[in-house]
Protein backbone atom coordinates (compact mmCIF):
# COMPACT_ATOMS: atom_id res chain seq x y z
CA UNK A 1 0.00 0.00 0.00
CA UNK A 2 2.13 2.96 1.22
CA UNK A 3 5.77 2.66 0.34
CA UNK A 4 8.39 5.28 1.22
CA UNK A 5 11.95 4.76 0.00
CA UNK A 6 14.98 6.81 1.01
CA UNK A 7 12.96 10.01 1.32
CA UNK A 8 14.84 13.29 1.75
CA UNK A 9 12.87 16.48 2.41
CA UNK A 10 14.11 20.02 2.87
CA UNK A 11 12.38 23.17 3.99
CA UNK A 12 14.35 26.01 2.51
CA UNK A 13 18.01 25.05 2.92
CA UNK A 14 17.41 22.82 5.89
CA UNK A 15 17.13 19.07 5.40
CA UNK A 16 14.56 17.65 7.81
CA UNK A 17 13.90 14.14 6.50
CA UNK A 18 17.16 12.36 5.75
CA UNK A 19 16.67 9.05 4.01
CA UNK A 20 13.45 7.74 5.51
CA UNK A 21 12.11 4.35 4.40
CA UNK A 22 8.82 2.89 5.54
CA UNK A 23 6.31 0.31 4.27
CA UNK A 24 2.73 0.22 5.48
CA UNK A 25 0.91 -2.81 3.98
CA UNK A 26 -2.83 -2.70 3.35
CA UNK A 27 -4.92 -3.30 6.43
CA UNK A 28 -2.16 -2.38 8.89
CA UNK A 29 -1.80 0.44 11.39
CA UNK A 30 1.70 1.77 11.85
CA UNK A 31 2.73 4.26 14.49
CA UNK A 32 5.54 6.72 13.96
CA UNK A 33 6.85 8.03 17.26
CA UNK A 34 9.60 10.48 17.84
CA UNK A 35 10.82 13.44 19.84
CA UNK A 36 9.99 17.03 18.95
CA UNK A 37 11.84 18.16 15.85
CA UNK A 38 12.39 14.62 14.55
CA UNK A 39 10.47 15.40 11.36
CA UNK A 40 7.09 13.87 12.20
CA UNK A 41 4.97 16.76 10.90
CA UNK A 42 7.28 17.23 7.93
CA UNK A 43 6.61 13.62 6.97
CA UNK A 44 2.85 14.08 7.13
CA UNK A 45 2.86 17.40 5.25
CA UNK A 46 5.15 15.95 2.58
CA UNK A 47 2.83 13.01 2.02
CA UNK A 48 -0.14 15.39 1.74
CA UNK A 49 1.72 17.71 -0.65
CA UNK A 50 2.13 20.99 1.19
CA UNK A 51 4.03 23.70 -0.69
CA UNK A 52 7.50 24.46 0.65
CA UNK A 53 8.34 20.86 1.52
CA UNK A 54 10.86 20.00 -1.14
CA UNK A 55 11.60 16.37 -1.86
CA UNK A 56 15.24 16.23 -2.92
CA UNK A 57 15.60 12.47 -3.13
CA UNK A 58 13.62 9.27 -2.77
CA UNK A 59 10.03 8.36 -3.44
CA UNK A 60 6.63 7.72 -1.91
CA UNK A 61 4.05 5.58 -3.65
CA UNK A 62 0.50 4.51 -2.88
CA UNK A 63 -0.29 1.15 -4.47
CA UNK A 64 2.62 1.69 -6.82
CA UNK A 65 1.52 5.16 -7.90
CA UNK A 66 3.92 8.08 -7.38
CA UNK A 67 2.29 10.33 -4.79
CA UNK A 68 4.88 13.07 -4.90
CA UNK A 69 4.05 14.05 -8.49
CA UNK A 70 0.42 14.79 -7.61
CA UNK A 71 -1.30 17.97 -6.43
CA UNK A 72 -2.70 17.83 -2.88
CA UNK A 73 -6.28 17.52 -4.17
CA UNK A 74 -5.25 14.74 -6.57
CA UNK A 75 -3.69 12.85 -3.65
CA UNK A 76 -6.95 13.26 -1.74
CA UNK A 77 -8.90 11.84 -4.68
CA UNK A 78 -6.51 8.86 -4.67
CA UNK A 79 -7.44 8.25 -1.05
CA UNK A 80 -4.85 10.13 1.03
CA UNK A 81 -6.24 11.87 4.10
CA UNK A 82 -4.17 13.87 6.55
CA UNK A 83 -5.78 14.65 9.88
CA UNK A 84 -4.11 17.92 10.86
CA UNK A 85 -2.46 18.49 14.20
CA UNK A 86 -3.94 21.99 14.10
CA UNK A 87 -7.05 21.92 11.89
CA UNK A 88 -7.63 25.22 10.10
CA UNK A 89 -10.62 27.47 10.63
CA UNK A 90 -12.56 28.17 7.43
CA UNK A 91 -14.64 31.30 8.13
CA UNK A 92 -17.92 31.65 6.31
CA UNK A 93 -18.00 28.10 4.94
CA UNK A 94 -20.51 25.88 6.76
CA UNK A 95 -19.01 22.51 7.69
CA UNK A 96 -21.58 20.57 5.66
CA UNK A 97 -21.01 22.76 2.60
CA UNK A 98 -17.29 22.19 2.88
CA UNK A 99 -17.45 18.42 3.26
CA UNK A 100 -19.95 18.09 0.45
CA UNK A 101 -17.78 20.19 -1.88
CA UNK A 102 -14.73 18.08 -0.95
CA UNK A 103 -16.57 14.80 -1.41
CA UNK A 104 -17.98 15.81 -4.78
CA UNK A 105 -14.63 17.16 -5.96
CA UNK A 106 -13.01 13.83 -5.09
CA UNK A 107 -15.78 11.89 -6.81
CA UNK A 108 -15.52 14.08 -9.89
CA UNK A 109 -11.74 13.52 -10.03
CA UNK A 110 -12.39 9.77 -9.95
CA UNK A 111 -15.02 10.02 -12.69
CA UNK A 112 -17.90 9.31 -10.30
CA UNK A 113 -21.20 11.19 -10.13
CA UNK A 114 -22.08 13.69 -7.42
CA UNK A 115 -23.64 12.39 -4.25
CA UNK A 116 -27.29 13.43 -3.93
CA UNK A 117 -28.32 15.87 -1.20
CA UNK A 118 -30.48 13.35 0.73
CA UNK A 119 -27.77 10.66 0.55
CA UNK A 120 -25.17 13.17 1.73
CA UNK A 121 -27.29 14.32 4.67
CA UNK A 122 -27.91 10.72 5.71
CA UNK A 123 -24.17 10.05 5.60
CA UNK A 124 -23.49 13.20 7.65
CA UNK A 125 -26.10 12.36 10.29
CA UNK A 126 -24.74 8.86 10.75
CA UNK A 127 -21.15 9.98 10.99
CA UNK A 128 -21.99 12.82 13.39
CA UNK A 129 -24.02 10.48 15.59
CA UNK A 130 -21.14 8.04 15.96
CA UNK A 131 -18.77 10.82 16.96
CA UNK A 132 -21.31 12.41 19.30
CA UNK A 133 -21.28 15.63 17.30
CA UNK A 134 -24.44 17.75 17.51
CA UNK A 135 -25.74 17.88 13.93
CA UNK A 136 -26.47 21.63 14.21
CA UNK A 137 -22.76 22.20 14.70
CA UNK A 138 -22.25 21.09 11.09
CA UNK A 139 -24.20 24.12 9.94
CA UNK A 140 -21.61 26.41 11.50
CA UNK A 141 -18.48 27.54 9.66
CA UNK A 142 -15.89 24.78 9.80
CA UNK A 143 -13.83 24.87 13.00
CA UNK A 144 -14.54 28.56 13.66
CA UNK A 145 -14.75 28.98 17.42
CA UNK A 146 -14.57 25.20 17.97
CA UNK A 147 -12.55 23.84 20.89
CA UNK A 148 -9.44 21.74 20.26
CA UNK A 149 -11.38 18.56 20.91
CA UNK A 150 -14.23 19.60 18.62
CA UNK A 151 -11.79 20.34 15.82
CA UNK A 152 -10.25 16.88 16.14
CA UNK A 153 -13.69 15.31 16.06
CA UNK A 154 -14.43 17.28 12.90
CA UNK A 155 -11.27 15.82 11.37
CA UNK A 156 -12.43 12.30 12.13
CA UNK A 157 -15.91 13.14 10.83
CA UNK A 158 -14.44 14.27 7.53
CA UNK A 159 -12.26 11.19 7.44
CA UNK A 160 -15.28 8.95 7.94
CA UNK A 161 -17.28 10.72 5.25
CA UNK A 162 -14.50 10.93 2.69
CA UNK A 163 -13.56 7.28 3.27
CA UNK A 164 -9.85 7.45 2.38
CA UNK A 165 -7.52 4.48 1.78
CA UNK A 166 -4.51 5.96 3.57
CA UNK A 167 -5.12 7.76 6.86
CA UNK A 168 -2.38 9.91 8.29
CA UNK A 169 -3.10 11.05 11.84
CA UNK A 170 -0.74 13.85 12.84
CA UNK A 171 -0.67 14.21 16.65
CA UNK A 172 -4.40 13.55 16.78
CA UNK A 173 -4.22 13.13 20.56
CA UNK A 174 -2.85 16.60 21.23
CA UNK A 175 -5.36 18.82 22.97
CA UNK A 176 -7.78 15.99 23.75
CA UNK A 177 -9.09 15.10 27.17
CA UNK A 178 -9.69 11.44 28.05
CA UNK A 179 -13.33 11.39 26.92
CA UNK A 180 -12.60 13.07 23.60
CA UNK A 181 -9.61 10.79 23.09
CA UNK A 182 -11.84 7.76 23.52
CA UNK A 183 -14.49 9.05 21.09
CA UNK A 184 -11.92 10.02 18.48
CA UNK A 185 -10.10 6.68 18.83
CA UNK A 186 -13.34 4.75 18.47
CA UNK A 187 -14.00 6.73 15.30
CA UNK A 188 -10.59 5.81 13.94
CA UNK A 189 -10.84 2.16 14.99
CA UNK A 190 -14.21 1.88 13.24
CA UNK A 191 -12.38 2.68 10.01
CA UNK A 192 -9.89 -0.14 10.30
CA UNK A 193 -10.36 -2.43 7.33
CA UNK A 194 -8.31 -4.84 5.22
CA UNK A 195 -8.01 -2.38 2.35
CA UNK A 196 -7.09 0.68 4.44
CA UNK A 197 -3.75 1.67 5.90
CA UNK A 198 -3.07 4.07 8.76
CA UNK A 199 -0.03 6.04 9.77
CA UNK A 200 -0.42 7.28 13.33
CA UNK A 201 2.09 9.99 14.13
CA UNK A 202 2.45 10.76 17.79
CA UNK A 203 4.81 11.93 20.47
CA UNK A 204 3.16 10.03 23.30
CA UNK A 205 2.30 6.40 23.81
CA UNK A 206 -1.11 7.33 25.24
CA UNK A 207 -2.95 7.35 21.89
CA UNK A 208 -1.67 3.85 21.15
CA UNK A 209 -3.57 2.48 24.15
CA UNK A 210 -6.66 3.32 22.15
CA UNK A 211 -5.51 2.80 18.58
CA UNK A 212 -3.48 -0.43 18.69
CA UNK A 213 -0.71 -0.39 16.09
CA UNK A 214 0.58 -3.41 14.23
CA UNK A 215 4.04 -1.86 14.04
CA UNK A 216 5.83 0.98 15.78
CA UNK A 217 8.63 3.00 14.21
CA UNK A 218 10.90 5.45 15.93
CA UNK A 219 11.68 8.59 13.95
CA UNK A 220 14.73 10.55 15.09
CA UNK A 221 16.69 13.19 13.20
CA UNK A 222 14.83 12.51 9.97
CA UNK A 223 15.27 8.71 9.83
CA UNK A 224 13.55 5.59 11.11
CA UNK A 225 16.03 4.40 13.73
CA UNK A 226 14.10 1.49 15.19
CA UNK A 227 11.04 -0.59 14.32
CA UNK A 228 9.20 -3.20 16.29
CA UNK A 229 5.89 -4.41 17.62
CA UNK A 230 3.54 -2.53 19.98
CA UNK A 231 5.92 -3.29 22.88
CA UNK A 232 8.35 -0.75 21.42
CA UNK A 233 5.92 2.05 22.27
CA UNK A 234 5.81 0.95 25.90
CA UNK A 235 9.57 0.81 26.04
CA UNK A 236 9.76 4.37 24.67
CA UNK A 237 7.31 5.53 27.28
CA UNK A 238 9.50 4.02 30.00
CA UNK A 239 12.94 4.99 28.71
CA UNK A 240 12.30 8.08 26.60
CA UNK A 241 13.78 9.05 23.23
CA UNK A 242 17.27 9.93 24.43
CA UNK A 243 18.96 6.70 23.34
CA UNK A 244 17.65 7.16 19.79
CA UNK A 245 18.43 10.83 19.57
CA UNK A 246 22.05 9.96 20.44
CA UNK A 247 22.10 7.02 18.05
CA UNK A 248 20.85 9.20 15.20
CA UNK A 249 23.19 12.09 15.87
CA UNK B 1 -20.38 68.48 -7.64
CA UNK B 2 -17.32 69.55 -9.51
CA UNK B 3 -18.07 67.11 -12.31
CA UNK B 4 -21.25 69.07 -13.06
CA UNK B 5 -19.41 72.41 -13.01
CA UNK B 6 -16.71 71.07 -15.27
CA UNK B 7 -19.29 69.77 -17.70
CA UNK B 8 -21.21 73.04 -17.72
CA UNK B 9 -18.06 75.03 -18.33
CA UNK B 10 -16.72 72.34 -20.67
CA UNK B 11 -13.46 72.73 -18.78
CA UNK B 12 -11.62 69.56 -17.69
CA UNK B 13 -9.32 71.57 -15.46
CA UNK B 14 -12.24 72.07 -13.06
CA UNK B 15 -12.42 68.34 -12.42
CA UNK B 16 -11.24 67.10 -9.04
CA UNK B 17 -7.80 65.52 -9.07
CA UNK B 18 -5.57 63.71 -6.60
CA UNK B 19 -4.62 67.07 -5.16
CA UNK B 20 -8.13 67.27 -3.72
CA UNK B 21 -8.12 65.24 -0.52
CA UNK B 22 -11.50 63.64 -1.24
CA UNK B 23 -10.28 62.48 -4.67
CA UNK B 24 -6.76 61.51 -3.67
CA UNK B 25 -7.09 57.91 -4.83
CA UNK B 26 -9.43 58.53 -7.76
CA UNK B 27 -7.91 61.13 -10.01
CA UNK B 28 -10.81 62.17 -12.20
CA UNK B 29 -8.83 64.89 -13.98
CA UNK B 30 -6.19 62.38 -15.03
CA UNK B 31 -8.91 60.07 -16.36
CA UNK B 32 -10.74 62.78 -18.33
CA UNK B 33 -8.30 64.91 -20.31
CA UNK B 34 -11.02 66.62 -22.26
CA UNK B 35 -14.74 66.93 -21.64
CA UNK B 36 -16.32 64.61 -24.21
CA UNK B 37 -19.30 65.53 -26.36
CA UNK B 38 -22.83 64.83 -25.21
CA UNK B 39 -24.19 61.32 -25.56
CA UNK B 40 -26.94 60.91 -28.15
CA UNK B 41 -30.43 59.82 -27.35
CA UNK B 42 -30.61 56.07 -27.18
CA UNK B 43 -33.41 53.64 -27.68
CA UNK B 44 -34.75 51.69 -24.76
CA UNK B 45 -32.42 48.90 -23.78
CA UNK B 46 -33.31 45.53 -25.17
CA UNK B 47 -31.17 43.56 -22.78
CA UNK B 48 -32.54 42.49 -19.42
CA UNK B 49 -31.58 44.46 -16.33
CA UNK B 50 -29.00 42.72 -14.12
CA UNK B 51 -31.52 42.25 -11.32
CA UNK B 52 -34.08 40.87 -13.69
CA UNK B 53 -35.77 38.51 -11.28
CA UNK B 54 -36.82 41.19 -8.87
CA UNK B 55 -40.40 42.30 -9.29
CA UNK B 56 -40.97 45.99 -8.88
CA UNK B 57 -44.07 48.13 -8.47
CA UNK B 58 -42.53 51.04 -10.35
CA UNK B 59 -39.65 51.58 -12.71
CA UNK B 60 -37.77 54.71 -13.69
CA UNK B 61 -35.39 54.49 -16.60
CA UNK B 62 -32.54 56.94 -17.04
CA UNK B 63 -31.10 56.49 -20.49
CA UNK B 64 -27.93 58.33 -21.46
CA UNK B 65 -28.77 61.03 -18.96
CA UNK B 66 -32.41 61.37 -19.97
CA UNK B 67 -34.66 60.46 -17.08
CA UNK B 68 -38.27 59.43 -17.50
CA UNK B 69 -39.14 61.33 -14.34
CA UNK B 70 -37.71 64.12 -12.22
CA UNK B 71 -38.27 62.17 -9.07
CA UNK B 72 -40.36 59.78 -7.09
CA UNK B 73 -42.56 60.15 -4.04
CA UNK B 74 -43.12 57.10 -1.86
CA UNK B 75 -46.32 57.44 0.14
CA UNK B 76 -46.96 55.83 3.49
CA UNK B 77 -48.72 52.51 3.52
CA UNK B 78 -47.90 49.20 1.95
CA UNK B 79 -44.26 48.47 1.06
CA UNK B 80 -43.25 49.67 -2.40
CA UNK B 81 -40.47 48.45 -4.67
CA UNK B 82 -38.97 50.90 -7.12
CA UNK B 83 -36.53 49.92 -9.81
CA UNK B 84 -34.23 52.68 -10.95
CA UNK B 85 -32.20 51.81 -14.02
CA UNK B 86 -29.37 54.11 -15.00
CA UNK B 87 -28.44 52.88 -18.44
CA UNK B 88 -25.45 54.04 -20.44
CA UNK B 89 -25.48 53.14 -24.10
CA UNK B 90 -22.81 55.39 -25.52
CA UNK B 91 -19.32 55.43 -27.02
CA UNK B 92 -16.77 58.05 -25.96
CA UNK B 93 -19.49 60.55 -25.00
CA UNK B 94 -20.78 62.03 -21.77
CA UNK B 95 -24.14 62.18 -20.06
CA UNK B 96 -25.38 63.07 -16.64
CA UNK B 97 -28.60 63.52 -14.79
CA UNK B 98 -30.13 64.02 -11.36
CA UNK B 99 -33.17 62.69 -9.59
CA UNK B 100 -34.96 63.19 -6.28
CA UNK B 101 -36.52 60.53 -4.14
CA UNK B 102 -38.81 61.43 -1.26
CA UNK B 103 -40.24 59.10 1.33
CA UNK B 104 -43.24 60.35 3.26
CA UNK B 105 -43.27 59.75 7.00
CA UNK B 106 -43.94 56.06 7.52
CA UNK B 107 -43.28 55.08 3.90
CA UNK B 108 -41.55 51.75 3.23
CA UNK B 109 -39.53 51.62 0.03
CA UNK B 110 -37.11 49.16 -1.48
CA UNK B 111 -35.01 50.87 -4.13
CA UNK B 112 -33.23 48.66 -6.61
CA UNK B 113 -30.78 50.90 -8.38
CA UNK B 114 -28.79 49.45 -11.24
CA UNK B 115 -26.07 51.02 -13.35
CA UNK B 116 -26.02 49.19 -16.63
CA UNK B 117 -23.27 49.95 -19.09
CA UNK B 118 -23.90 48.80 -22.61
CA UNK B 119 -21.48 50.93 -24.58
CA UNK B 120 -17.84 51.70 -24.03
CA UNK B 121 -15.55 54.46 -22.84
CA UNK B 122 -18.42 56.73 -21.86
CA UNK B 123 -18.51 59.16 -18.98
CA UNK B 124 -21.60 58.92 -16.82
CA UNK B 125 -22.62 61.20 -13.98
CA UNK B 126 -25.64 60.66 -11.79
CA UNK B 127 -26.85 62.28 -8.63
CA UNK B 128 -29.67 61.39 -6.34
CA UNK B 129 -31.17 63.44 -3.51
CA UNK B 130 -33.06 61.29 -1.04
CA UNK B 131 -35.13 62.37 1.93
CA UNK B 132 -36.73 60.07 4.48
CA UNK B 133 -39.60 61.35 6.61
CA UNK B 134 -40.00 60.39 10.26
CA UNK B 135 -40.29 56.64 10.67
CA UNK B 136 -39.79 55.96 6.96
CA UNK B 137 -37.82 52.95 5.88
CA UNK B 138 -35.61 52.70 2.81
CA UNK B 139 -33.61 49.73 1.69
CA UNK B 140 -31.40 50.75 -1.18
CA UNK B 141 -29.63 48.08 -3.17
CA UNK B 142 -27.21 49.44 -5.74
CA UNK B 143 -25.58 47.28 -8.38
CA UNK B 144 -23.01 49.00 -10.56
CA UNK B 145 -22.06 46.83 -13.52
CA UNK B 146 -20.17 48.70 -16.19
CA UNK B 147 -17.61 48.09 -18.92
CA UNK B 148 -13.92 48.15 -17.97
CA UNK B 149 -13.23 51.35 -19.94
CA UNK B 150 -16.15 53.45 -18.66
CA UNK B 151 -15.98 56.35 -16.25
CA UNK B 152 -18.88 56.57 -13.89
CA UNK B 153 -19.50 58.91 -11.01
CA UNK B 154 -22.53 58.59 -8.83
CA UNK B 155 -23.31 60.69 -5.83
CA UNK B 156 -26.20 60.70 -3.43
CA UNK B 157 -27.20 62.92 -0.56
CA UNK B 158 -29.49 61.37 1.98
CA UNK B 159 -31.34 63.20 4.71
CA UNK B 160 -33.24 61.32 7.41
CA UNK B 161 -35.77 62.38 10.01
CA UNK B 162 -35.78 60.87 13.51
CA UNK B 163 -37.01 57.31 13.67
CA UNK B 164 -36.22 56.67 10.01
CA UNK B 165 -34.22 53.71 8.85
CA UNK B 166 -31.82 53.54 5.93
CA UNK B 167 -30.18 50.31 4.81
CA UNK B 168 -27.87 50.58 1.83
CA UNK B 169 -25.77 48.02 -0.03
CA UNK B 170 -23.60 49.09 -2.95
CA UNK B 171 -22.12 46.30 -5.05
CA UNK B 172 -19.81 47.25 -7.88
CA UNK B 173 -17.76 45.84 -10.71
CA UNK B 174 -15.31 48.71 -11.05
CA UNK B 175 -14.55 50.38 -14.36
CA UNK B 176 -11.77 52.58 -15.65
CA UNK B 177 -12.86 54.88 -12.85
CA UNK B 178 -16.01 54.18 -10.94
CA UNK B 179 -16.96 56.11 -7.87
CA UNK B 180 -20.03 55.74 -5.75
CA UNK B 181 -20.37 58.38 -3.12
CA UNK B 182 -22.97 58.62 -0.36
CA UNK B 183 -23.42 61.50 2.01
CA UNK B 184 -25.79 61.00 4.93
CA UNK B 185 -27.19 63.47 7.46
CA UNK B 186 -28.07 61.33 10.44
CA UNK B 187 -30.60 62.96 12.78
CA UNK B 188 -30.24 60.55 15.71
CA UNK B 189 -33.51 60.19 17.62
CA UNK B 190 -33.58 56.46 17.13
CA UNK B 191 -32.82 56.69 13.42
CA UNK B 192 -30.76 53.77 12.19
CA UNK B 193 -28.40 53.57 9.24
CA UNK B 194 -26.68 50.63 7.61
CA UNK B 195 -24.16 51.48 4.89
CA UNK B 196 -22.62 48.45 3.22
CA UNK B 197 -20.46 48.02 0.18
CA UNK B 198 -18.77 45.39 -1.91
CA UNK B 199 -16.30 45.71 -4.77
CA UNK B 200 -15.13 42.80 -6.93
CA UNK B 201 -12.36 43.94 -9.24
CA UNK B 202 -10.08 42.44 -11.84
CA UNK B 203 -8.06 43.63 -14.81
CA UNK B 204 -7.37 47.34 -14.46
CA UNK B 205 -10.70 48.15 -12.92
CA UNK B 206 -10.94 50.85 -10.30
CA UNK B 207 -13.78 51.24 -7.84
CA UNK B 208 -14.11 53.90 -5.19
CA UNK B 209 -16.70 53.62 -2.46
CA UNK B 210 -16.83 56.83 -0.51
CA UNK B 211 -19.21 57.61 2.33
CA UNK B 212 -19.52 60.62 4.57
CA UNK B 213 -21.95 60.29 7.43
CA UNK B 214 -22.67 62.94 10.02
CA UNK B 215 -24.46 62.22 13.27
CA UNK B 216 -26.05 65.57 14.08
CA UNK B 217 -28.15 64.76 17.18
CA UNK B 218 -28.21 62.22 20.05
CA UNK B 219 -29.22 58.57 19.96
CA UNK B 220 -28.42 57.44 16.46
CA UNK B 221 -26.95 54.15 15.31
CA UNK B 222 -24.83 53.37 12.26
CA UNK B 223 -23.49 50.08 11.01
CA UNK B 224 -21.11 50.04 8.10
CA UNK B 225 -19.44 47.06 6.47
CA UNK B 226 -17.53 47.19 3.22
CA UNK B 227 -15.59 44.34 1.70
CA UNK B 228 -13.61 43.99 -1.46
CA UNK B 229 -11.51 41.75 -3.65
CA UNK B 230 -8.89 43.03 -6.07
CA UNK B 231 -7.09 40.93 -8.66
CA UNK B 232 -4.58 41.66 -11.46
CA UNK B 233 -3.81 45.39 -11.44
CA UNK B 234 -7.19 46.40 -10.08
CA UNK B 235 -7.51 49.08 -7.47
CA UNK B 236 -10.11 49.33 -4.75
CA UNK B 237 -10.69 52.50 -2.78
CA UNK B 238 -12.66 52.80 0.41
CA UNK B 239 -13.12 56.14 2.07
CA UNK B 240 -15.45 56.11 5.02
CA UNK B 241 -15.92 59.06 7.29
CA UNK B 242 -18.18 59.13 10.31
CA UNK B 243 -18.53 62.46 12.01
CA UNK B 244 -20.20 62.66 15.40
CA UNK B 245 -21.05 66.29 15.83
CA UNK B 246 -21.14 68.16 19.10
CA UNK B 247 -24.31 67.22 20.97
CA UNK B 248 -24.81 63.94 19.11
CA UNK B 249 -24.41 62.11 22.40
CA UNK B 250 -24.97 58.37 22.82
CA UNK B 251 -24.21 57.79 19.16
CA UNK B 252 -23.44 54.16 18.41
CA UNK B 253 -21.45 53.71 15.20
CA UNK B 254 -19.32 50.90 13.81
CA UNK B 255 -17.38 50.88 10.60
CA UNK B 256 -15.55 47.97 9.04
CA UNK B 257 -13.61 47.64 5.81
CA UNK B 258 -11.94 44.38 4.90
CA UNK B 259 -10.31 43.58 1.60
CA UNK B 260 -8.27 40.84 0.01
CA UNK B 261 -5.55 41.31 -2.56
CA UNK B 262 -5.60 38.28 -4.82
CA UNK B 263 -2.14 38.91 -6.26
CA UNK B 264 0.81 41.27 -6.01
CA UNK B 265 -0.18 43.82 -8.65
CA UNK B 266 -3.51 44.76 -7.11
CA UNK B 267 -3.96 47.70 -4.79
CA UNK B 268 -6.33 48.71 -2.00
CA UNK B 269 -6.46 52.20 -0.56
CA UNK B 270 -8.49 52.59 2.59
CA UNK B 271 -9.18 55.70 4.57
CA UNK B 272 -11.50 55.07 7.50
CA UNK B 273 -12.10 58.15 9.62
CA UNK B 274 -13.98 58.64 12.87
CA UNK B 275 -14.29 62.18 14.12
CA UNK B 276 -16.00 62.57 17.46
CA UNK B 277 -17.08 65.78 19.18
CA UNK B 278 -19.81 64.34 21.43
CA UNK B 279 -19.99 62.51 24.77
CA UNK B 280 -20.84 58.95 25.77
CA UNK B 281 -20.48 57.70 22.26
CA UNK B 282 -19.72 54.13 21.29
CA UNK B 283 -17.72 54.17 18.08
CA UNK B 284 -15.33 51.68 16.54
CA UNK B 285 -13.71 51.01 13.24
CA UNK B 286 -11.73 48.13 11.83
CA UNK B 287 -9.77 47.96 8.63
CA UNK B 288 -7.86 45.00 7.26
CA UNK B 289 -6.21 44.26 3.95
CA UNK B 290 -4.81 40.78 3.46
CA UNK B 291 -4.63 37.90 1.07
CA UNK B 292 -6.24 34.48 0.84
CA UNK B 293 -4.90 32.28 3.63
CA UNK B 294 -2.38 29.81 2.13
CA UNK B 295 -2.67 27.45 5.09
CA UNK B 296 -6.45 27.35 4.72
CA UNK B 297 -6.08 26.77 0.97
CA UNK B 298 -3.74 23.82 1.56
CA UNK B 299 -6.11 22.41 4.15
CA UNK B 300 -9.01 22.62 1.69
CA UNK B 301 -6.98 21.10 -1.12
CA UNK B 302 -5.84 18.26 1.13
CA UNK B 303 -9.51 17.36 1.41
CA UNK B 304 -9.85 17.14 -2.34
CA UNK B 305 -10.85 20.61 -3.52
CA UNK B 306 -8.98 21.82 -6.63
CA UNK B 307 -7.18 25.11 -6.05
CA UNK B 308 -9.58 27.29 -8.07
CA UNK B 309 -12.56 25.80 -6.26
CA UNK B 310 -10.94 26.29 -2.87
CA UNK B 311 -10.14 29.91 -3.72
CA UNK B 312 -13.69 30.54 -4.96
CA UNK B 313 -15.14 29.03 -1.79
CA UNK B 314 -12.96 31.23 0.43
CA UNK B 315 -13.79 34.34 -1.60
CA UNK B 316 -17.50 33.58 -1.56
CA UNK B 317 -17.38 33.11 2.20
CA UNK B 318 -15.49 36.38 2.56
CA UNK B 319 -17.94 38.52 0.60
CA UNK B 320 -21.02 36.57 1.67
CA UNK B 321 -21.22 38.49 4.91
CA UNK B 322 -22.08 41.68 3.04
CA UNK B 323 -24.53 40.08 0.63
CA UNK B 324 -26.31 38.24 3.44
CA UNK B 325 -27.17 41.56 5.07
CA UNK B 326 -29.44 42.52 2.16
CA UNK B 327 -32.94 42.26 3.57
CA UNK B 328 -35.06 42.08 0.39
CA UNK B 329 -35.16 38.37 -0.50
CA UNK B 330 -35.40 38.79 -4.26
CA UNK B 331 -32.66 41.40 -4.41
CA UNK B 332 -30.39 39.34 -2.18
CA UNK B 333 -30.81 36.29 -4.41
CA UNK B 334 -30.15 38.36 -7.52
CA UNK B 335 -27.04 39.94 -6.01
CA UNK B 336 -25.84 36.50 -4.90
CA UNK B 337 -26.15 35.25 -8.47
CA UNK B 338 -24.34 38.31 -9.83
CA UNK B 339 -21.55 37.93 -7.27
CA UNK B 340 -21.17 34.23 -8.08
CA UNK B 341 -20.63 35.12 -11.75
CA UNK B 342 -18.08 37.80 -10.87
CA UNK B 343 -16.19 35.45 -8.57
CA UNK B 344 -15.69 33.00 -11.41
CA UNK B 345 -13.63 35.70 -13.10
CA UNK B 346 -11.66 36.31 -9.92
CA UNK B 347 -10.96 32.68 -8.90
Amino acid sequence: MLSIENLHVSIGDKEIIKGLSLQVPAGEVHAVMGPNGAGKSTLSYTLAGRAGYEVTEGMATLDGEDLLALEPNERAAKGVFLSFQYPLEIPGVPTLTFIRAALNAQRKARGEGEVSAPAFLKLAREAAGKLKIDFDMLKRPLNVGFSGGEKKRMEILQMAMLSPRLLILDETDSGLDIDALRIVSEGVNAMRSPDRSMLVITHYQRLLDYIKPDRVHVLASGRIVASGGPELALELEAKGYDQYAKAAA
Amino acid sequence: MSLMQAIKARDASLLPSRRDEAWRYSDLRAAIREIPGASPEASRPTGPPPLVDVEADHEILVLNGRAEAKGFLAVAGAPITLRLRIVSDAEHTLHQSALTLDLEPGADLTLIETYEGQGSAYVSGFSLAISLGAGARLERIVLVDEPADAISISRSEIELQPGARLAQTVVCSGARLQRHETEVRHPGGGADVRLDGLYLLDGKRHADLTTVLAHTAPDGTTRQLTKGLAKDQARGVFQGRILVEEGADRTDARMGHHALLLNDGAEIDAKPELEIYADEVSCAHGNTVGSLDDAALFYMRSRGLPEAEARALLMQAFVGEVVDRIEHDGARAAVQAWVARRLEALA
